[in-house]
């Protein structure tokens, strides 16, 4: 007896299988959810029994990861960015509101290696303390998203019936609105410029991207055989979806999850940029990008030192994202 | 070995043949030294538990393996002669299909699903003969009347979903037949199939093999499909043959241990209220096949020297061999 | 597919209800048009009563909601508080967001495809590799950094095309604003296309065809390309809305008089009928994108057209 695969084979019960992920938020997160389906037929298997080594999908993704480079360093990078969004002192010691105009867009110099801006404000201190804002947001509005969206999803692909229908349908309404749009409308009414509107915001427009990942995957494993036995069995709902459902249906949430991180922290700096997200006095990479946009032609360091830590930032969770997804999904190895 | 190497070339002659695959949890060892022929007209059973390398064997044979992780170490496939794996891959291509070609088990997942089954079928005479379009749908319809699928005309233009399981069999066997090839692999064409349908599709392909004279490779773990079409069996274990035969006498007298096994191991009504035989323990791990004679560990009859030396084919009678050290006493037993 | 196509209309229903109303709520809800429109002086009473009557504004929302609805049904956007006709803005902001939009979606379905496919068929290689790199970078900076450092680069200082868009905005002009636009959709193309060529490249139906002993080309073709583009499909018709939400951004940084444009003016200064208009015509694009999408799908896919 092979030993129960992770994923039912959506072929058989769903002829569109990247339907529910395909959003543009989650890149290629759209092949979890899917058996290999060749090695049941034949050929050597890992994990075959009698090898003596058959690892949980966890343990097995971990071994992987910290094998994988690509892991290894945005990670490293995400650490860093914490840690200097808690404590921006500890490598940027000055005051980011103190600025000297008479220094306006002077460029790299001892002590200030990234320049001035317009305002004549320190660009590396800027920078280095615009960290706080971009994290903060990103994963305060990954936590709420993730939250409501698994929590709404999961009970929608558990219990199915009037409830999941109605809740696809509000999901589809959020769709239905552009992302960008939807946040000059909302936000455009609140003036306060602080982090917590932009995180809401997200968090609602946000939330139908994870509850269609969580969904899919608990119908998904809500089909799996021994998923099914320990119903037979007597399992109650709560028994059976915290032990048996949930372990299985989390992976391809965790992926989107950290994906959505990266989107998120852009989505923030294009709010911020168009005019309608943080403002200041808070320290954001979109406002000084958006800032130093019309003097790019004069004095384009102003705009490219913010604008290549948010290009990081973004990239290190979207790569951390895609090794997660990589090293949990044996499909494509 | 018995093989018949001076008559007149054999339509396939597989040598020695061995595949590797490259997993993550190292060289698993899927085919090691596999040798077997098949004449025209004659049908040769590949038997053998998952992973024992009987599939695998075939996909090489086709020049279908999934390759990377499979690849082939060494051995040589002759058809007709000509060693198809020094072949160039136009050649080659050109041979697929048209002289030998393949049924697929699961009949469903190996008919793409966006394209209609005549097109599927026209596709064989577009490609290998030239046909222009409308011909080769005529030939398709000619193909489902062949394989007795009902209405023909009608459904050439469906979908295989649109299908039974019988149906779309019948279809995968048309579309191998196609182009009347000299040689044929069936890999496991019926288990996916109802009982009562498996015998039905097992006659046709059987009607038409006798019609077409053609080579027959069966690769099946169903004992009772071999008994009533094969001519020789090879026994597969751990990627190698451990007996051939030719099937009644394998029947009546196995002469490896493993062979008997899975022959105790049938339900049968004359033995009904007796409890049935289970060989023990499960197929060893292709990344670490045990020295010695990899059965040794299941092997009710092992004895010190099956731990150490590894036993090569023993020819037992005319046409017959066994990879056993006591193949005699496993002979006797009966 | 008659019935098939007459469901997915009924979906599209309470979906527009839905988005429209929540636009409609955000704007009419959380802001004061009448308080905008007088900007730091402080309305006249009578003044302001007036208006509100005028524009439904003393009524529930619901209510309010149901007259704005029946209005645009006979054509009846309303007019902006300047007085211009808010289908005067459209006629004259949709022909140039609609050409930007269709440069971006050639654009994406042609090289992302074409990169996708290459990718997924050397899955592993070093092209495999260099392209997913690529495709994470692009995805990585924001449109608004690419679109004025592409514009500094290309637009300033190798003077290759005209940094900004003249008014008319025709299609030569907007080939930068337009790769700019489709940068991120474009790598999501890419990796979908490589990840489904990848997958489905291992399918039973892809060894059969080798088996059948089809030319490579062919296999790739009719076989592979074929099942491997529908989600691919699906992806860019629901891209077509993230690309219109783009716009605002991209039409910002060329100085495109656009959709993006006109909302992001009407936003500024409040200007409910223009912001819920425009976005109503947005929905209304998106979902019949979608619409079309599925169509396509039924198309492309025969289990879902006799499903």
């Amino acid at each position: 007896m092979p030993e129960p695969e992770p994923h039912g084979d959506p072929r058989a019960a769903d002829p569109r299988p990247a339907m529910d992920a395909i959003t543009p938020g989650d890149g290629g997160a759209m092949t979890l959810a899917t058996g290999d389906a060749r090695s049941l037929d034949e050929g050597p298997q890992p994990g075959v029994p009698g090898s003596g080594k058959s690892r949980s999908l966890w343990s097995d993704a971990w071994h992987d990861l910290r094998r994988n480079p690509v892991f290894v360093v945005s990670a490293l990078v995400i650490v860093f960015l914490v840690l200097i969004a808690i404590w921006p002192g500890l490598i940027a010691s000055g005051n980011p509101l103190q600025c000297d105009l008479a220094k306006a867009q002077e460029g790299s110099q001892p002590g200030h290696p990234f320049g001035y801006d317009t305002q004549g404000c320190d660009v590396y201190t800027r920078t280095v303390h615009g960290a706080r804002a971009s994290i903060a947001v990103g994963i305060c509005a990954t936590a709420g998203a993730t939250l409501l969206g698994s929590v709404l999803g999961g009970l929608a692909g558990f219990f199915g019936g009037w409830w999941d229908a109605l809740l696809s349908r509000i999901a589809d309404i959020f769709f239905g609105i552009p992302i960008i749009l939807g946040g000059l409308v909302f936000l455009s009414v609140v003036t306060s410029g602080s982090v917590w509107p932009v995180v809401g915001f997200i968090v609602l427009l946000g939330w139908p991207q994870i509850s269609r990942i969580a969904r899919g995957s608990v119908v998904t494993a809500k089909q799996n055989d021994y998923v099914q036995a320990a119903r037979a069995l007597g399992a109650g709902n709560k028994r059976m979806l915290l032990r048996h459902i949930a372990p299985n249906a989390v992976a391809p949430v965790i992926v989107v999850a950290t994906i959505a991180l990266g989107t998120y922290i852009a989505l923030e700096a294009t709010l911020s940029f168009v005019g309608v997200g943080l403002k200041p006095p808070t320290v954001s990479w979109g406002i000084d990008i958006s800032n130093a946009s019309v003097q790019i032609r004069n004095a384009p360091h102003m705009l490219l030192w913010p604008a290549g830590a948010l290009s990081i930032t973004v990239l290190a969770f979207i790569m951390l994202g895609d090794a997660v997804r990589d090293a949990l999904d044996p499909k494509l190895r | 070995m018995e093989h018949q190497r001076d008559q007149p070339v054999t339509l396939l002659d597989v040598r020695d043949l061995q595949v590797e695959f490259h997993t993550r949890d190292g060289v698993a060892k899927a085919v090691n030294g596999v040798n077997y022929s098949v004449d025209p007209g004659e049908t040769l059973a590949v038997l053998g538990e998952s992973g024992s390398g009987k599939s695998v064997t075939a996909q090489a044979v086709m020049g279908i393996l999934d390759s990377p992780p499979g690849r082939i170490t060494g051995g040589q496939v002759l058809f007709r002669g000509e060693d198809l794996l020094t072949m160039g891959a136009e050649t080659r291509r050109r041979i697929r299909g048209a002289k030998m070609s393949m049924i697929f088990q699961d009949a469903l997942s190996a008919l793409n699903p966006v394209m209609s089954v005549g097109a599927q079928l026209a596709e064989m005479y577009e490609v290998h003969d030239g046909m222009t379009r409308k011909d080769s749908r005529a030939k398709a319809v000619q193909l489902m009347d062949r394989v007795r699928i009902p209405a023909a005309k009608d459904r050439v233009g469906d979908y295989p979903h649109q299908f039974s399981g019988g149906m779309r069999q019948r279809i995968m066997i048309a579309m191998a037949l196609a182009l009347e090839p000299d040689l044929v692999i069936a890999d496991e064409p019926t288990t996916a199939l109802d009982v009562t349908v498996q015998a039905q599709v097992m006659d046709l392909l059987a009607e038409l093999q006798r019609e077409y004279n053609m080579g027959l490779i069966l690769i099946t773990h169903d004992l009772g499909v071999v008994a009533d079409v094969a001519d020789k069996i090879a026994v597969m274990y751990a990627g190698r043959i451990v007996e051939t035969a030719p099937v009644h006498e394998l029947y009546a007298a196995p002469a490896h241990p493993y062979t008997r096994g899975l022959l105790d191991s049938i339900p049968r009504l004359d033995q009904k209220g007796r409890q049935l035989y289970a060989i023990k323990g499960l197929p060893p791990n292709l990344t670490a096949i045990p020295p010695g004679c990899p059965f040794n560990p299941r092997c009710p009859m092992a004895q010190d020297i099956c731990r150490t030396d590894r036993p090569p084919l023993f020819a037992v009678a005319h046409g017959r061999a066994s990879a056993c050290h006591f193949w005699k006493e496993t002979l006797d037993e009966r | 597919m008659g019935r098939y196509v007459i469901r997915r209309l009924l979906q599209m229903i309470p979906v527009f209800i839905g988005s429209t109303f929540l636009i409609f709520f955000m704007v009419y809800a959380l802001g004061d048009p009448v308080a905008a429109l007088f900007g730091d002086k402080a309305p006249d009473p009578a003044t302001a009563a007036r208006i509100r009557k005028e524009l439904y504004l003393d009524e529930p929302l619901w209510k309010q909601y149901l007259h704005y609805m029946g209005q645009i049904l006979t054509g009846d956007f309303g007019t902006a508080f300047n007085g211009q006709k808010v289908t005067e803005l459209m006629a004259s902001a949709f022909p140039v967001t609609l050409r930007l939009t269709l440069v971006a979606l050639l654009f994406e379905v042609v090289v992302g495809i074409v990169l996708g496919v290459l990718s997924g068929l050397r899955r592993g290689r070093s092209v495999d590799t260099t392209v997913l790199l690529l495709t994470l970078i692009v995805v990585s900076i924001p449109t608004f950094v690419s679109g004025y450092v592409l514009q500094f680069l290309i637009g300033v200082k190798w003077g290759a095309v005209t940094p900004a868009v003249s008014p008319y905005a025709p299609f030569d002009e907007l080939i930068l604003p337009g790769v700019v636009l489709a940068l991120t959709s474009l790598a999501y193309v890419t990796r979908l296309t490589r990840t489904t060529i990848a997958e489905n490249s291992r399918a039973d139906y892809i060894r059969t065809a080798v088996a059948k002993g089809l030319p490579r080309h062919r296999v790739v073709t009719r076989h592979l390309l074929r099942n491997s583009l529908i989600p691919v499909v699906t992806f860019i018709g629901t891209d077509v809305g993230a690309l219109m939400g783009g716009a605002i951004v991209t039409e910002r940084i060329f100085n495109i008089h656009g959709v993006g444009y006109q909302l992001y003016q009407g936003i500024l200064r409040q200007n409910s009928p223009t912001v819920v208009g425009f976005v109503t015509i947005l929905v209304i694009v998106f979902l019949l994108a979608n619409l079309l999408v599925d169509l396509l799908y039924a198309v492309l896919d025969p289990r879902i057209r006799y499903a």
